[in-house]
This record gives structure tokens, sequence and C-alpha cells, in this order.
């Protein structure tokens, strides 16, 4: 197996009037580890995020998973072998909890009680009580809602998990909870987490490395602990816009 | 003569054209459902068809019905017999409110729904199937509700080409100047459309779902 689950080498991506998205995107995901994609808005961090389950398509360069370039997979099976949670969720508003968390798991004709098992055991995992299993997303709070869909994005076991803002719409208490249970839940599974967002503090906080895009280019990419050290300039800036330098490294 | 005794008097014959209006209606919807609903799916997934079949369904509508009739009539096999035609004309007429709302109903899915469905690896037709058609479900069902209301009330003037149903009474009413068969014919269309609006509506609501904010 090779050290890297992701490797885009020099990826770009262009919308079909030649406004380029991403240009010459060149950085590996090792595996195992939390690669944050930082960057403000347009940075072309989620297009980034949706070329590797080929949601979109790139446009030129290659993107390896797992060694294989993305187009040679089947792409239901390459998708099948990511997670994808997004902050908006998109739980199926007609399915129960228990058979949001099971579909994948269901279409491959998992038996009935290994699926009741699994969705059990995932509820757990992500800090709720399995007891919820029978409700319908619009009973659930927004932060039950973001667990259900991590969860959903574990259900068949990928190695590999995209996750694009998933914490982004919840107040800052649940926020914190939920990054802090993710670290850990992270540490105990093992995945290889590929992760999009462009708050400075959930980026120290979840990284291992950090990657800041700007305008479509890799801007810089380091270990977490040695983004805030960067002479890089729009890194400065970057942090001096979250504020006081102290206290941003106080808190990794 | 007063309405209640026209009713009394020819019960089985009211009777019988109560039943072959509904065939007519019944069969009529259910071919157009399954022309209808396939159009629908598929201008959702290419848009480019989506204006030229939705304009062709908005141009039959406007044709007037008996002006149809007349059109379909030198058409081979349907042309033989009278219900062939009607039901054949029915359907077009149907076709719109189905077209429109399966279309309505699978784009009014809400995009982060759809994207996390395919993100997670499920097949074109899993999605369609798993997700789009039943969060559409009730849409398309008020379609369908739309389409058998109008249906009830053209399938009357199929009488005039000789397809039977309750229209015969309404034009043999009229031609008699008699208002109480007129009404043996109305009465009974509107009694129709009125029970299939209300069942249709329960089940509209019924296969709502729960909506997610």
């Amino acid at each position: 197996m090779p050290d890297s689950a992701i490797e885009f080498r020099d990826v770009s991506y262009r919308l079909a009037n030649g406004r380029e998205i991403l240009s010459k995107l060149h950085l590996d995901v090792r595996r195992g580890e939390i690669l944050v994609l930082l960057g403000r808005s347009g940075s072309g961090k989620t297009t980034a995020l949706k070329l590797v389950n080929r949601l979109l398509e790139i446009s030129g360069g290659e993107l390896l998973v797992e060694g294989r370039p993305v187009r040679d997979w089947d792409v239901i099976e390459l998708r099948r072998h990511i997670g994808y949670a997004i902050q908006e969720v998109g739980l199926f508003p007609h399915y129960t909890v228990e058979r949001n968390i099971g579909l994948v798991p269901s279409v491959q004709n998992w038996p009935k009680e290994k699926i009741a098992g699994r969705s059990d055991e995932l509820l757990r995992l992500v800090g709720l009580n399995p007891e919820i299993a029978e409700r319908y997303p619009h009973e659930l709070s927004g932060g039950q809602r973001q667990r259900v869909g991590v969860a959903r994005a574990l259900a068949a076991d990928p190695p590999i998990l995209l996750m694009d803002e998933p914490f982004g719409a919840l107040d800052p208490l649940t926020r914190a909870d939920l990054q802090r249970e993710f670290l850990s839940l992270q540490q105990q599974l093992g995945k290889t987490v590929l992760f999009v967002t462009h708050d400075l503090h959930e980026a120290l906080l979840l990284g291992t490395r950090i990657a800041l895009l700007e305008a479509g280019k890799l801007v810089s990419i380091s270990a977490a602990e040695e983004f805030l050290d960067s002479p890089e300039p729009l890194v400065r800036k970057y942090v001096e816009a979250f504020g006081s330098f102290e206290r941003l490294r106080g808190r990794k | 003569m007063n309405l209640w005794n026209f009713l009394l008097q020819n019960r089985l014959e009211v009777a019988d054209l109560t039943l072959e209006h509904l065939w007519m209606v019944g069969i009529s919807t259910l071919l157009a459902i399954a022309v209808g609903l396939p159009l629908g799916i598929l201008i959702s997934r290419r848009p480019r068809l989506r204006k030229p079949v939705i304009a062709t369904a908005n141009i039959i509508q406007t044709i007037p019905s008996l002006a149809l009739f007349g059109f379909l009539l030198p058409a081979p096999w349907i042309g033989e017999r009278a219900e062939r035609l009607a039901i054949l004309a029915l359907m077009l007429y149907a076709l719109l409110p189905l077209i429109r709302n399966t279309y309505a109903g699978i784009s009014g899915v809400d995009r982060a729904v759809i994207e996390a469905a395919r993100g997670m690896g499920l097949t074109d037709s899993q999605l369609l199937f798993k997700v789009e058609l039943p969060l559409a479900s009730s849409v398309i069902l008020a379609g369908i509700r739309v389409a058998i209301v109008i249906s009830i009330g053209l399938a009357t003037i199929a009488a005039a080409i000789g397809a039977g149903g309750l229209g015969e009474l309404i034009f043999r009413g009229l031609a008699m100047v008699n208002n109480a068969v007129i009404l043996a014919g109305a009465i009974p269309a509107a009694l129709m459309a009125l029970a299939a609006d209300t069942l249709l509506g329960w089940l509209e609501k019924r296969f709502s779902p729960q909506h997610a904010s």
C-alpha cells in the first residue's frame, strides 16, 4: 500500500467557461492523518474535495486515490471507499436515523441484523443514544443531525473520509464538543481525513497538517504546530485576521 | 320529469355510464402516468430536453378537445373505436400536469440531500428510486390529482364522438332541453371528481416527506 491515501499531482480544475478554480494543486494526504484544507470562500478548497470522490472531474494533472488514478476507479466503488460529510448534512428526510446510516450497507446487501448492529455501534461511537435510531431527521437537533451525518459517512467503514465544514453550522459550544469528539474518534479509528474549513481555530485543533489555499493555488503546507510560524505573507495575513497570535498558540 | 325520478327509473343505465366514465378516466390516467412520469424524469436528467417536452405538452393542452378528437380520428387502430380515441385524447391532456409535477418534484429535492447521496456512492437508479422519487412523491401525486379531475370533466365531451360515459346523458339532456337529464350526467361526474380529489389529497398528505430544516 502506498503511504499516501490521496495524491494531488498538479491537479487543475476549470469551469466550462474556462475559469480556473484550482491550478496545479500538488499535495498528498498521508495515511491516518487529518489534512486540513484551509482557505477563504472561493479559494477552491471544496472543489479540491469534490474532485477526490469525483463529484467533480479534474481538468488537468493526476489525482490518485490509494495509488490509483481516480478515473481508473469505478466511480461507485470509489465513493463507497470514501466517507463524505458536508455542512448541510443532507440527511434523507423520509428515512429514520437508522435507515439513513444503513442505506449504503443495505444497497450492498448486508443482512438486516448486521445493519441494525452497525447503526447501533456507530450511534454510540458518535456520542448519541441508540434510542434515537427510530427518529426522523426533523426530530433531531442540529448537533444530533451532524453526528448522524458523521455516523452515516462511517457506515461502510471507509478508510478515507472527506469532510466539508461539517461543524460549520453549529453553535460554538456544540461545535467545540463535536470537534473534540471527532479528534478522539479519528485517533481511535485511524481514518485518513481530508478536512475543509475556513476556520483557523478548527484547523489548528484538528489538523495533523494544514494546507492553505488562496485563489485556487496552494500557498503553504506544514505541520499544524509550524503553521503559525510560517513566514509566508498570506499565512501571516490569515493568522492576523483571526486575532491575537498568542491566543491561537495557546489553543493547540 | 324531475331528476330524482329520472335517476330512479334509469339507475342501471346511469350506473353503466358511470362505470364507462370511470374506465376511460382510469385507463387514460394510468397511460398518462406510464408516459408522463418517465418523461418528467428524463427532463430532470437532460435539461436540454426540458423546454421542447414541456412546450409540446403545453401545446397539446391548448387544442380544444373536440378538435383533438377530430385530429386523432385518422389514426390507425385508435380511430377504429370511439372509446380508444377518447382514452388517447384524455391521456394526452393528462400529460402536462404529470410531466411538470414530476420534474418539479425531482428538481425540488434539497441539493444537499442529492449531493450526500451521490457522495456516498448511490448509483443513478438508487438515487432515483430511494431518494428522488420518494421525496417527490407528494408533488407527483398532486399532478395526478389535477390530471384526474381534468379528465373526469373532459371525458364528458367524449360522448360527442360516441365514446359513451356520463357525457351521453348531458348531450341527450341538451338535445331534449331537459335539465333533469343533463344533471343526471353532470352530478355523478361532479361527485366522481370530488371523490377523486379528496382521496388523492389525502394520499398526497400521507406521502409528504417530513422536512428537515
